[in-house]
């Protein structure tokens, strides 16, 4: 991309939430025609600079320009009439409303004061003839697949004739296979004179598609730099800001014998369906078996049942060859589980409980930290104080909510409540690292690991692939609630993983 | 509105028809019951199907609004207190001040409704417990003054109720005048004619609110507002992405809420009898909502199910008239509670969900937090 003509341009912003200095004088400019990607953390302010231009928020200082002009942007109705379009993170779109009425709400056509879908139609069509996103106007949006849904929220932005559109994480929902195709929508779009902020935290979709690429830390603009000037390394180490080591460091995988059975397992979720389906698999001592599959076909479900939150309707779960089926949590956990639950906040925590209290979560009722019925603060204490320091939880004290911590710092304070019991001979670890900053991702994989060193048996269940690949010893591939594939990740790639997770009824090599 | 909704609606009318036909064809003609079943069923109804449009505008726009029935109940009050001030106090033709009673009536289910929306949406107080307070404010405010104002010692009206301006009047639709021709002499044919022409021979309110429920459809359902309304009410974080206003669009849906509940509550006081009682919308706002719900939060769907407690209303004045002649192995009919029961037991029915579940909007009841 030469050096073409800035579009938008922010200067100086900053932004102040309590607390924290999101945006700290914050530069970015955005040329036509390129798509330009802001790199960083959770939390690292990408986000709220995209906010801030798009309306959502307000800076507190600075200014933004489009085509040069300084534009005073107070609404997502501001942006939208300087051309600047944002396609969200989480979808914006209302699933009982069909593509059209979710695409031009807003920005209505009517006649005579009926809203004329049929001119709005048109015009949707011929967006999606001109820039290859084939969506049919009439279909209801609930049922779409995630990738037809970003296309709708992609079509909404040109519909109002955006010629700047902001992208937030769009491939954190979608399969490699849908992400190629994001990737070829957006060189489309930017060939036909859209530009592009592209925002994400994975570096190798980043290299692939970024003509310039900015990195932010902290809320501070690091560094913009050109993909062909820098690799995974050197960007990894500007998003954390120090040396990271990208690949999770495993030696040769020993079997054992077969801890986690699992035979013909059928679960059904609240609303009754069916989510599950006759699965089965085992999880042998000192393996890692890794559960890939785009989110929503099921794993939800199935690590409810294994830990005792959901009652399966048929099948069977022994651990070391005691039925535990349908038990509850407690006597699953006495029997040699720990559990990484997927949603830390809900499951994992009592966000208004101290760090030491969420750390005796699983066994409060046991000699030391209970003599008889009654709750011994200083064994509670004593416990936390241990782990704080051997899984280097950062917390200012034992006696702090759980709920002040940092994501990283929840998860590191379950997975020392989980890890730290000595009876643990499974570990069913939901999305370990959603959500967290790469620091924190690198020490979670390394105790994951560790655990399977030992001869636990781990089950992984991930919906990033490069995880699961990571750390897996074996990898089941589940798609509607069923398993189409289990194999070992030395013999597969990520190109068939993910045909699998599409659902591609392809025989395993 | 699925088939199987429409059906069960169909045939619970029938039944609860059928009932007063088979007791009653001993002393009218089936044509004449059905007929005059049919008028009370739609006038009835009417505050029903209001307060059931109140709770579709508030509602699809994302604000639980059990505050029908005080908004209704204080509206009754207000709407006939105005109507006696502007005839007695302010000496206005009669005509005139039933005709600001409705108005004030409107107001004031629009202020009620102003506070829930202050509570609820500003305020951001459990929606539930807003219309707890709606209610109880309703109760204790219509009662308070009910009773400073007409009743005891130095009240303002001297300790008796002076007379009201009156009710509305029943509007002619001239069915009779433009088909009796076809009767010929026939004095029979006549006299159908005529009981058909009692069904549309309706007061404003009851027909007005028919006519609401066609408008409240269009416009939710094809107008640039109703699409606004609705999307505020199932993901109002999308609908401030595209540029709308989602706490002005709370705002005016729980406004025009109220004053369709407002007009409920001229129905009592204004349209069917010409006085004011403590208490006397008798949870109508409550069956209102299960009208709603029953409805699928659709203004046809909920007018269809109103009209189903209409119609058990209907039956329980239709029993009375057949009293004497309701045939000895049916004797629990002559105990009016039990027939009264009717439109309660129908309610918790039906909220069950037996007759398939409904969907309310996905983001009713949730405050709206940037």
């Amino acid at each position: 991309m030469s050096e073409s003509q800035i579009v938008l341009e922010a200067k100086g912003v900053t932004k102040q939430f309590p607390g924290v200095l999101a945006n700290d004088n914050v530069d970015f400019d955005l040329r036509k025609g390129e798509i330009h990607a802001l790199l960083g953390e959770n939390g690292a302010g990408k986000s709220t600079l995209m906010n801030l231009i798009y309306g959502l928020h307000h800076p507190d200082k600075g200014e933004v320009f489009v085509n040069g002009n300084h534009v005073a942007i107070h609404s997502p109705n501001d942006s939208i009439a300087a051309g600047i379009g944002m396609v969200h993170q989480h979808f914006m779109l209302i699933p009982v409303f069909t593509v059209a009425e979710n695409v031009m709400l807003g920005d209505e056509t009517t006649k005579r004061g009926s809203l004329d879908h049929l001119a709005v139609a048109a015009k949707i069509t011929e967006i999606s003839k001109q820039y290859g996103l084939d969506v049919d106007p009439n279909a209801l949006v609930g049922p779409l697949p995630v990738g037809i849904q970003q296309r709708v929220e992609i079509v909404k932005t040109l519909y109002r004739n955006a010629e700047i559109v902001i992208l937030d994480e769009p491939t954190a929902v979608l399969t490699p296979q849908e992400a190629e195709d994001l990737f070829r929508i957006m060189r489309d779009l930017t060939a036909r004179g859209v530009s592009i902020i592209f925002i994400t935290h994975k570096l190798k979709e980043v290299l692939a598609v970024a003509d310039r690429i900015t990195v932010m830390r902290a809320g501070r603009v690091i560094n913009t730099v050109k993909p062909s000037e820098t690799d995974s390394a050197q960007l990894a180490n500007m998003m954390v800001g120090r040396q990271v080591i990208l690949t999770v460091d495993k030696k040769d995988h020993e079997a054992a014998e077969e801890i986690l059975k699992v035979e013909g397992l059928t679960v059904r979720d609240q609303r009754n369906l069916e989510t599950v389906h006759n699965v089965s698999f085992t999880v042998r001592g000192g393996e890692v078996l890794g559960i890939a599959g785009v989110q929503g076909n099921g794993q939800t479900e199935l690590s409810e049942a294994l830990t005792g939150l959901r009652s399966p309707i048929s099948g069977k779960v022994t651990i070391s060859g005691k039925d535990l089926t349908g038990k509850p949590p407690r006597i699953i956990t006495e029997a040699g589980l720990a559990h990484i639950p997927e949603d830390r906040q809900r499951h994992g925590l009592v966000l208004s409980y101290t760090v030491a209290d969420n750390m005796a979560l699983c066994d409060y009722y046991q000699i030391p930290f209970s003599v008889r019925g009654v709750i011994q603060p200083k064994a509670l204490d004593e416990n936390s104080r241990k782990l704080i320091s051997a899984y280097d939880v950062r917390t200012p004290s034992p006696f702090v909510n759980a709920g002040k911590l940092s994501g990283g710092n929840q998860q590191k304070v379950i997975v020392a409540r989980e890890l730290s019991r000595n009876n643990v001979k499974l570990v069913v670890a939901n999305q370990p690292t959603r959500g967290l900053d790469v620091g924190s991702i690198e020490y979670i994989h390394s105790e994951i690991i560790k655990m399977r060193d030992r001869g636990v048996a781990v089950l992984l269940i991930s919906a990033e692939l490069d995880e699961i690949m990571a750390l897996s010893d074996r990898i089941a591939v589940m798609y509607r609630g069923q398993i189409v594939a289990i194999v070992d990740s030395k013999k597969t790639t990520r190109e068939q993983l993910g045909l699998w997770m599409a659902g591609a009824h392809v025989e395993p090599a | 509105m699925d088939f199987k909704r429409f059906g069960f609606i169909t045939l619970i009318i029938i039944v609860l028809f059928s009932v007063v036909v088979m007791v009653g064809q001993a002393k009218q003609p089936p044509l004449l019951i059905i007929t005059s079943m049919l008028a009370t069923t739609i006038a009835v109804a009417t505050p029903l199907t209001l307060g059931a449009l109140s709770g579709v505008f508030c509602e699809r726009a994302g604000v639980v609004n059990i505050g029908i029935e005080g908004m209704m109940l204080s509206a009754a009050f207000f709407g006939w207190l105005g109507g006696i001030y502007m005839f007695q106090i302010y000496d206005m033709e009669a005509g005139i001040s039933i005709a600001l009673g409705v108005i004030f009536a409107i107001l004031t289910g629009g202020l009620m409704a102003l506070l829930h929306a202050v509570l609820s949406i500003t305020f951001k107080v459990d929606q539930i417990i807003g219309g707890t307070v709606i209610n109880i404010l309703a109760v204790g405010l219509t009662g308070f003054l009910n009773r400073q104002l007409f009743f005891g010692k130095g009240s303002v009206f001297g300790g008796s109720v002076p007379s009201s301006p009156g009710v509305l009047p029943t509007i002619h639709i001239p069915i009779k005048e433009l088909f009796s021709s076809v009767c010929g002499a026939s004095t029979a044919c006549l006299e159908n004619v005529q009981a058909i022409n009692r069904v549309f021979d309706q007061k404003p309110i009851a027909l007005g609110a028919i006519l609401l429920v066609f408008f409240s459809h269009y416009v939710l359902f094809n107008t640039r507002w109703g699409l606004r309304t609705r999307a505020v009410g199932e993901h109002p974080q999308a609908a401030d992405t595209v540029g709308i206003n989602v706490v002005k669009m709370r705002y005016a849906n729980v406004i025009i809420g109220g004053m369709f509940a407002g007009l409920a509550g001229a129905y009592f006081t204004i349209e069917s009898v010409p006085s004011f009682e403590p208490l006397l919308t008798n949870g109508r706002g409550f069956i209102s909502l299960a009208a709603m719900i029953f409805g699928n939060w659709t203004p046809i769907g909920a007018w269809a199910a109103a009209l189903v407690f209409g119609a058990s209303q209907a039956m329980l004045i239709n029993m009375q008239i057949f009293r004497d002649v309701i045939p000895p192995q049916w004797s629990f009919l002559q105990e009016s509670y039990i027939v009264g029961l009717t439109p309660y037991i129908l309610t918790m029915f039906i909220l069950t969900g037996i007759i398939g579940k409904t969907t309310p909007p996905a983001a009713d009841g949730v405050p709206y937090e940037k």
